[in-house]
This record gives C-alpha cells, sequence and structure tokens, in this order.
C-alpha cells in the first residue's frame, strides 16, 4: 500500500516504478490496483490510458495487471463527483469482482488524507493481510505535517509501516552537473538546489521522532516526470542500464518469504535501485 | 430553522466576494497560490479571510505560521484566527481544532460534511473584502459539500490551479468538468511549478515539463492566470510563515504572483461598475 497524507509527492510515481520493477520477475504477477477515485493518475503513468476494461484487469505486460477507475470514465474530461458510500462501494467491487488471479503482490496507490478511500481499502484488506505501508513525502514541513498524520492513521488502524521515502529531495542542475553526479546524489552537495527546503530536518528527523525506517531520497529528475507523462518504465527506456540488471539482481536474490520484514528489505533495496537508476539515466543525457 | 438561516446570513453577509481554488490533483500549489492571493490582496489594501476545508491535511495554518493558535468563541460563532495585529488576514482551519497538530483527523463523508457546514455558517468573518475557500484534491464530499453550503452567497468562481506535467492537467480537467456540472465559474488556471532558475548557472529547466496549464486553458475557453516558477525563496518563505510578498519583490515568483491578483482585482472592480 503506497500512501500520503500530501498530494502531489509522488505516489503514483512511486507505486508504477515499484511495480515495473516487481514485474520484471516474470515468475511473480504483480497487481497494480488503483483506488484514487477522483483523480486516477495510474492508467496515464502505465501508458494504458483510454483503455477499457472487461472484467479482467488490463495488462502492461503479462505479469503485471492494473485496475483503476480511469479505465471505467468514457472520456479524460469525466469527474468521478461522488460522496463516500459510492467510492467504498467501488473500491469493494474493485477487490471482490476483478480477475485478479493468483497474484504475488498488490500494489495499492492511494489519494492523499485519511478519509473513506483508506479506511476502506484496509477494512476490507483486512482478511488478505496487508504487508504494510509505503509512506511518501516531500521535504517540507507543509509536507511532513500531513504524513505524519498519516503514520498516526496507521497506528490506529493497526497498518504496519515498512518505511518513508521522501521525494524531491533535491534537484541537480543538468547544464551545471558534471561527473560527480552520483555522489551528488546521495551526499547534498553544492550544485544541488533546495527548492523544496527542509526547515525542519526533513523526512530524516521525522522517521527518527516516530521510530518508522526511511527507505530513501530521491531527487528531483525531469526525466522522471516525462517518463509518466508518455506512460513508458524507466526499466526498459534503459534496457541495457546495470540499472535494470540489478533490478532483477535484487528481486531475485529476495526471498520468497512474504513477511513484513523481508519486504521492507524489498523495499530499501528496490529503492536504492530506483535512484541508481535514475542516476544512470541523468549519465546518458 | 429560521434563526440559524438568519444567522447563517448575517455571518457571511459582509464577505463582498467569494473565491474557491481548487484542483483535482494534489501537491500542486492550492494552499500556496491561496496564501499568496490572500498576501497580494493584502498589499492592495483589502481585507481577506481564508477558509481552509482541506479536513485530513490542512496547510494553511502553518503556511501562516500560526498553527499554535486556537479558536475561540463569542456571540455570533467561532473567531477566525488573525494573522496580524490589523487582522487584515483571518483564518479558518481543522489545524486550530485538533488537539495536537499530528493528530489525524480519520473521517468518513458525513462527518467532513457537518464540519464544513459549520465553518461556512458559525464563522464570525466580520467584514471582508474577500474569502478564500482553499479545497482539498479531488471532486468529492468536501468539495460538494462547500460548493452546495455556499450556493446562496453566490460565490465569485474558482481558480483551478495545476502543475505542467499531463498527468495533473488529467486531473485538472475533471475539476472543470465538476466546475460545468455544478454551475461554478471557473475564473481562470493558474500554472504552478512551471520552470526552475538554477541559482548557479542561471539555466532554467523545465523540471515538470511546460505549457500545460495554459493549452488547457485554451482547450477549455477559460481565461489562464499565469505561470508561477518553482522558486527556493517562495517554498522557503511558506515553510517560516513569512509575507513572500512583502519581502522578495525581485524573486522570479513575485511578478507571477501579483499579476494573478490584479486580473482578480480588475475581474471584480469590471463586475460592480
Amino acid at each position: 500500500m503506497v500512501l500520503s497524507g500530501k498530494g502531489g509527492v509522488g505516489k503514483s510515481t512511486f507505486s508504477a516504478i515499484l511495480a515495473h520493477g516487481l514485474a520484471a520477475d516474470e515468475a511473480k504477477q504483480v497487481a497494480l490496483l488503483d483506488i484514487d477515485i477522483c483523480g486516477p493518475s495510474i492508467p496515464k503513468m502505465m501508458g494504458l490510458e483510454g483503455e477499457q476494461v472487461s472484467e479482467y484487469s488490463n495488462y502492461v505486460e503479462e505479469n503485471l495487471g492494473v485496475m483503476s477507475v480511469g479505465f471505467l470514465l468514457s472520456s479524460p474530461d469525466d469527474a468521478v463527483i461522488w460522496r463516500g458510500p459510492k467510492k467504498n462501494g467501488l473500491i469493494k467491487q474493485f477487490l471482490r469482482d476483478v480477475d485478479w488471479g493468483e497474484i504475488d503482490y498488490l500494489i495499492v496507490d492511494t489519494p492523499p488524507g485519511t478519509s473513506d478511500e483508506h479506511l476502506s481499502i484496509v477494512q476490507y484488506l483486512s482478511a488478505a493481510h496487508i504487508d504494510g505501508a509505503v509512506i511518501i513525502t516531500t521535504p517540507q514541513e507543509v509536507s511532513l505535517q500531513d504524513v505524519r498524520k498519516e503514520i498516526n492513521f496507521c497506528h490506529k488502524v493497526k497498518l504496519p509501516v515498512i518505511g518513508v521515502v521522501e521525494n524531491m529531495s533535491g534537484f541537480i542542475c543538468p547544464k551545471c552537473k558534471n561527473c560527480r553526479i552520483l555522489t551528488l546524489i546521495f551526499l547534498l552537495s553544492q550544485n544541488e538546489s533546495q527548492i523544496f527546503p527542509p526547515t525542519t530536518g526533513g523526512a530524516e528527523k521525522m522517521c527518527q521522532n516516530l521510530n518508522v525506517s526511511l527507505l530513501g531520497k530521491v531527487p528531483l529528475d525531469p526525466q522522471i516526470g516525462k517518463s509518466c507523462d508518455k506512460g513508458q518504465s524507466f526499466l526498459s527506456e534503459a534496457p541495457e542500464s546495470p540499472a535494470t540488471l540489478s533490478y532483477r539482481n535484487i528481486i531475485q536474490s529476495k526471498s520468497d518469504n512474504h513477511s513484513a520484514k523481508a519486504s521492507s528489505q524489498l523495499a530499501a533495496l528496490l529503492f536504492r535501485t530506483f535512484i541508481y537508476c535514475r542516476s544512470m539515466l541523468f549519465c546518458h543525457k | 430553522v429560521e434563526e440559524g438561516s438568519a444567522k447563517e446570513k448575517s455571518n457571511l453577509a459582509g464577505v463582498r466576494h467569494i473565491l474557491l481554488v481548487l484542483s483535482g490533483k494534489g501537491g500542486v500549489g492550492k494552499s500556496t497560490i491561496s496564501t499568496e492571493l490572500a498576501l497580494s490582496l493584502r498589499h492592495s489594501g483589502k481585507k481577506v479571510g481564508i477558509l481552509d476545508v482541506d479536513l485530513s491535511g490542512p496547510s494553511i495554518p502553518c503556511m501562516f505560521r500560526v498553527q499554535d493558535n486556537d479558536v475561540h468563541q463569542c456571540d455570533s460563532g467561532w473567531v477566525p484566527v488573525f494573522v496580524d495585529q490589523d487582522k487584515s488576514i483571518s483564518l479558518m482551519s481543522i489545524g486550530f481544532l485538533l488537539e495536537k497538530p499530528d493528530d489525524a483527523v480519520v473521517w468518513r463523508g458525513p462527518k467532513k460534511n457537518a464540519l464544513i457546514k459549520q465553518f461556512v455558517a458559525d464563522v464570525a468573518w466580520g467584514d471582508l473584502d474577500f474569502l478564500i475557500v482553499d479545497t482539498p484534491p479531488g471532486t468529492s464530499d468536501e468539495h460538494i459539500s462547500t460548493v452546495e453550503a455556499l450556493r446562496p452567497y453566490k460565490p465569485l468562481g474558482a481558480i483551478l490551479v495545476t502543475t505542467p506535467q499531463a498527468v495533473s492537467v488529467g486531473d485538472v480537467r475533471r475539476e472543470l468538468t465538476f466546475c460545468k456540472k455544478t454551475g461554478l465559474r471557473v475564473l481562470g488556471i493558474v500554472e504552478n511549478m512551471s520552470g526552475f532558475v538554477c541559482p548557479h548557472c542561471s539555466e532554467c529547466t523545465n523540471i515538470f515539463s511546460k505549457g500545460g496549464g495554459e493549452e488547457l486553458a485554451k482547450h477549455a475557453g477559460v481565461p489562464f492566470l499565469g505561470c508561477v516558477p518553482l522558486d527556493p525563496q517562495l517554498s522557503q518563505s511558506l515553510e517560516e510563515g513569512r509575507d513572500f510578498i512583502q519581502e522578495f519583490p525581485k524573486s522570479s515568483a513575485f511578478p507571477a504572483l501579483t499579476h494573478i491578483a490584479q486580473q482578480i482585482l480588475d475581474g471584480t472592480s469590471q463586475r460592480s461598475s
């Protein structure tokens, strides 16, 4: 489950990349469920805009299925102006009536907040045992404040927090970057501009205070926004890059153990690769 | 019941114009635009109120650095929180009603709707030139309730905020449909986070691509109010609750923000004349 109290911090971007990453292992069945009813972004990011549903989910690749309210709308201008109960009904239907087949991973992309959609999905999935939630934030206090609420929400509904990802952690100017780029990404250097300044210590401090693990920090990258708009996968865009290989390695070396601990390790590893993958894209440009 | 509706009238009777700030997408800068618009309007000598109806993620108190204030009760209802001594900007948000700032408001629709109705009816705004309503992302409970509750007061219209990417513009198209369906006038579209000027080499990079908002405005036949660039000074001053309009007149986002406020002011003076 991918959560954030704040909107526009990269929940869908992370969900899409995680789905692609997990599906790189052909033996695993991955499903991505988008429960952002009013603002579904997943169809566009997965390159499935304009597709319609049958009772099966749409497939990006053979082992990666996607379901979103976006597939049920007849035009991209259609607004879903629904109150809570109707949204809950649809979420229930997504879980019950979509023929997902046998799946190893179900990634749930959520809307911002702590309301109907979140309560419903946790409630409906409680029987199935949720591994936990990945929480996305940006470094500003305004965003962290909402994310703290989200962590409290997780505690309230007894949803384990796998960890926090700090997105848009900084920006490396593509013009004055140099070959120090790899270290630049991991160490905040002077060439990196803080667009969203972490005035209160960013996600790192918050994680320490709340005793949850920080999975990684991801810098802003114009390329990632473009890939999402076009619905491409990072991995297939640079198939020869070592990043793609390491994605596969990680997923292979991962044990088949579905415990929360294993998945948290997986998420951390995926994130490191994800950051690496992005840095490679920088170098290719 | 009669007494109730009479009271309702009196609480918003002194408010001249009501504006809504909407976006289908989250994190595009609705609260930022609401805040800066309020500051710009104050700069032109107006009295402004902001009603924050984002119940699960209120940002307005933090952006003005007044998150520790409480709401008090008076004869005519709730007293809004004032940002300054002159009482030129007043705020109401669920953030002021929480015991601890990290408390999560885990509410389903009906409870949210009840609070929004109370926010519209029971806040003693006094005399205001503008009431800006900052909303959560989406087209759901909060939005339907706010528009319904405000309908008797004939809101001026809505400002739609987007970032330039297709993913965000897509959600704002849905918001436009929402406005059409609920009969809310669209005052215009603002494209936020449009380009970033590197402070080291002054190269402008379009982090989130460019032009999506303007294209959408053209496509939908609504006014385009302008592009606001990504500006570290702007996000910094919002984090610290400082008055950006007062302190950074030379920054790259300043002209864009004041231009938006000016267009709103022009629109209202045309309307009244």
